[in-house]
């Protein structure tokens, strides 16, 4: 029972984990996207079609990437270069999302494509308890912990990652050291935006293989919610997309178990619980020394150097 | 050579005018191409959307109706973005409205036409109130993020309807569709001219003077606006700024509540699945091209009615499906967005390398 319910975590919990990771890369370069819902879809839309054309998963989550990259190049170069506001960017990203994957979508409904299968890693997937959940998965998954490894060691052991967050911090002493404040910051809202995209095409290629206009039903905004909880760390993005995975485990073990609650009620759970976690994240925040970045959200414009 | 941007000293008043409507025209364009894309002919499409939605009376009346409801939210919107507050939760206040003038129309037995109306009105004022309000009390006591807060609610009040037409309100004689019984004739509002255009959208006017004259005319509104521009000076000048963000947040949902009412009200008269096709979200646009002021929010909304009207036929006659109007409200964002941009800024070619 716990093994499965801890399967069923992991599973759930790694769209929203992709898609905080790419949105904690944006926020440590100072941009907010709030287009992180619409950048999933697109991931799940070119996943899943790249997917179908080519009989490939490795094009698809490659299609995934780089539609998402493609569609987050947008809100980098509003946001950036031309100084706009990052909040309505980032909703307008997230309903252009909407939009164009149900356009785009209509001839991919009903279709199947084969998707991911678990692999079992020898030895470690013997495990009692957390050996089926975490090593008896599938390759996005295993994937996934590696990125939130290399992401952890790129802000803090690499030069460009040190880059990266001193504009989010400070974008005008980044920019007296010679870092280039503009292109460090759109190239974080490029990549952040692919990995949110491989988040979508979790959904389409593992969670369940076949698209499904607005698939994503308000995972993007769990993650948006997730990157405060996590204070912009990768390592607490891990723990906050498996609370939220374990959430929805648990809803969907209720429902099959035949409760006499309504399906609706459980299926709130998992909102309530982010603004719950949001409003603790908050407070802590504010008692303790804040890690948010301190130039977060705010356009970095050299004439306005102090 | 190379191409820079310099500030202009001036912004030219025209520019600022004709950003939106340029805005929606490059819109227009870039979405034939994704139209295109999809095998739709755009041209003919464009022409359907204006034929169906101002060709004729009836069609004028549609678009009319589907104003009303994005007058109310974009309001509601509006008013929060006077003070830099982002209420992206109209869409759940709208439900949450419609939800508290659904349980009067349905359970109070109140037989006086006036007196029903009436009780509809407040409920779905303070329903859809509290739902901003909540949103409000945590920004105000512990700055939780609104806009993560309003946008989660929204989920929770759509899902909170559904419970109740999928459960407990669900009409009985209804052959098991997610929907309540129909109001009885107290319930509902007046319509006119043999189509379906009701006494909402003329309340819809209505709260747009209201508003305006709220904004214009009165402290109230002129503290909001200070609070929203330079919150510090606010505070110097004994302002009380949590109580006032509290107090728009909870002001902008009712308002957006009112849409509901005047939903199930005047058109639908009873509770039922998808009753808002997307116009809290829309809202947000609209509240963004209107630059905050209501009069242009009632022209915005009219627009953004004639698109939505337009995009129902498509609907039937390209098979297009009905979120693809939230691609066109995305670029016209983005687009938006840019302008602000060249409306600050010139572009210019200069000589060489520029040395900083």
């Amino acid at each position: 029972m716990l093994e499965i319910l801890l399967d069923a975590t992991v599973r759930a919990g790694t769209p929203i984990l992709f898609a905080t990771l790419g949105a904690i890369i944006n926020e440590r370069a100072g941009i907010i996207n709030l287009g992180i819902e619409g950048l999933m879809l697109i991931g799940a839309l070119a996943g899943f079609a790249g997917t179908q054309a080519s009989g490939s998963l490795l094009v698809g989550v490659l299609a995934a990437f780089f539609a998402a990259l493609l569609a987050g190049s947008v809100h980098g170069f509003i946001t950036v270069q031309l100084r706009g506001n990052q909040i309505v960017s980032g909703l307008a990203l997230t309903m252009f999302g909407i939009g164009t994957t149900a356009l785009f979508g209509r001839d991919m409904v009903g279709l199947t494509i084969a998707g991911f299968e678990r692999i079992a890693v020898p030895g470690l997937s013997r495990l009692p308890v957390i050996g089926k959940a975490f090593f008896n998965q599938d390759l996005l998954i295993y994937f996934s912990f590696l990125l939130v490894a290399a992401i952890a060691f790129f802000f803090y052991r690499t030069r460009w990652g040190l880059a990266l967050r001193t504009v989010g911090e400070n974008p005008a002493a980044a920019d007296t050291c010679g870092v280039p404040v503009l292109r460090t910051r759109f190239l974080a809202v490029t990549i952040g935006s692919g990995i949110v995209g491989i988040g979508g095409a979790y959904l389409s290629l593992a969670t369940t293989p076949m698209w499904i206009e607005n698939m994503t039903a308000g995972r993007g905004w769990i993650a948006v919610a997730l990157v405060i909880f996590a204070s912009w760390s990768s390592y607490r993005a891990l723990a906050g997309a498996y609370l939220f995975g374990g959430i929805t485990a648990m809803q969907l073990r209720f429902q099959a178990m035949g409760t006499t609650v309504s399906a609706h009620i459980l299926q709130m759970l998992p909102y309530f619980c982010t603004i719950l976690v949001l409003v603790i994240s908050t407070i802590r925040l504010q008692q303790g020394a804040s890690q948010q970045p301190e130039s977060l959200g705010q356009p970095y414009d050299r004439e306005d150097r102090k | 050579m190379k191409l820079v941007a310099e500030k202009r000293e001036m912004t030219s008043r025209l520019f600022r005018f004709a950003a939106p409507l340029v805005s929606i025209l490059v819109a227009l364009f870039v979405a034939g191409f994704l139209l295109l894309a999809a095998g739709v002919n755009p041209l003919q499409a464009y022409l359907e959307i204006f034929q169906e939605s101002l060709g004729s009376l009836y069609g004028l009346s549609e678009t009319l109706v589907k104003t009303t409801p994005l007058i109310f939210t974009s309001l509601g919107v509006s008013l929060a973005f006077r003070m830099q507050i982002w209420n992206i939760g109209a869409e759940g206040q709208l439900y949450m409205g419609a939800c508290g003038a659904t349980a009067v129309a349905l359970f109070s037995g109140i037989e006086s036409h006036a007196l029903m109306i009436t009780v509809m009105f407040v409920a779905a004022f303070l329903l859809g109130g509290l739902w901003g309000g909540i949103a409000g009390v945590l920004r105000a006591r512990w700055q939780v993020n609104e806009v993560i807060v309003t946008l989660l609610m929204n989920y929770i009040a759509i899902l909170g309807v559904d419970y109740l037409i999928y459960g407990p309100w669900k009409d009985p004689k209804g052959f098991n569709f997610p929907l309540t019984a129909q109001f009885s004739d107290a319930a509902r509002l007046a319509e006119y001219f043999d189509t379906r255009l009701h006494s909402g959208f003329f309340l819809a006017m209505f709260c747009a003077l209201i508003l305006y004259l709220f904004m214009e005319r009165t402290i109230w509104g002129y503290e909001i606006k200070v609070i929203g521009s330079n919150p510090k000076a606010a505070r110097y000048a004994g302002m009380r700024t949590g109580l006032a963000i509290f107090s728009v947040l909870f002001l902008s949902g009712a308002i957006a509540g009112i849409a509901g009412f005047s939903e199930v009200a005047g058109l639908q008269h009873r509770l039922q699945h998808g009753l808002s096709p997307g116009y809290g979200y829309t809202a947000i646009i609209i509240a963004w091209l209107a630059k905050r002021s209501a009069l242009g929010v009632v022209i915005v909304s009219f627009l953004m009615g004639v698109l939505l009207v337009g995009g129902d036929s498509l609907q039937l006659s390209w098979q297009l499906p009905v979120a693809f109007s939230y691609a066109f409200q995305g670029l016209i964002l983005f687009f938006l967005l840019a302008s602000d941009f060249f409306i600050q800024n010139r572009l210019r070619l200069v000589r060489g390398e520029r040395h900083a």
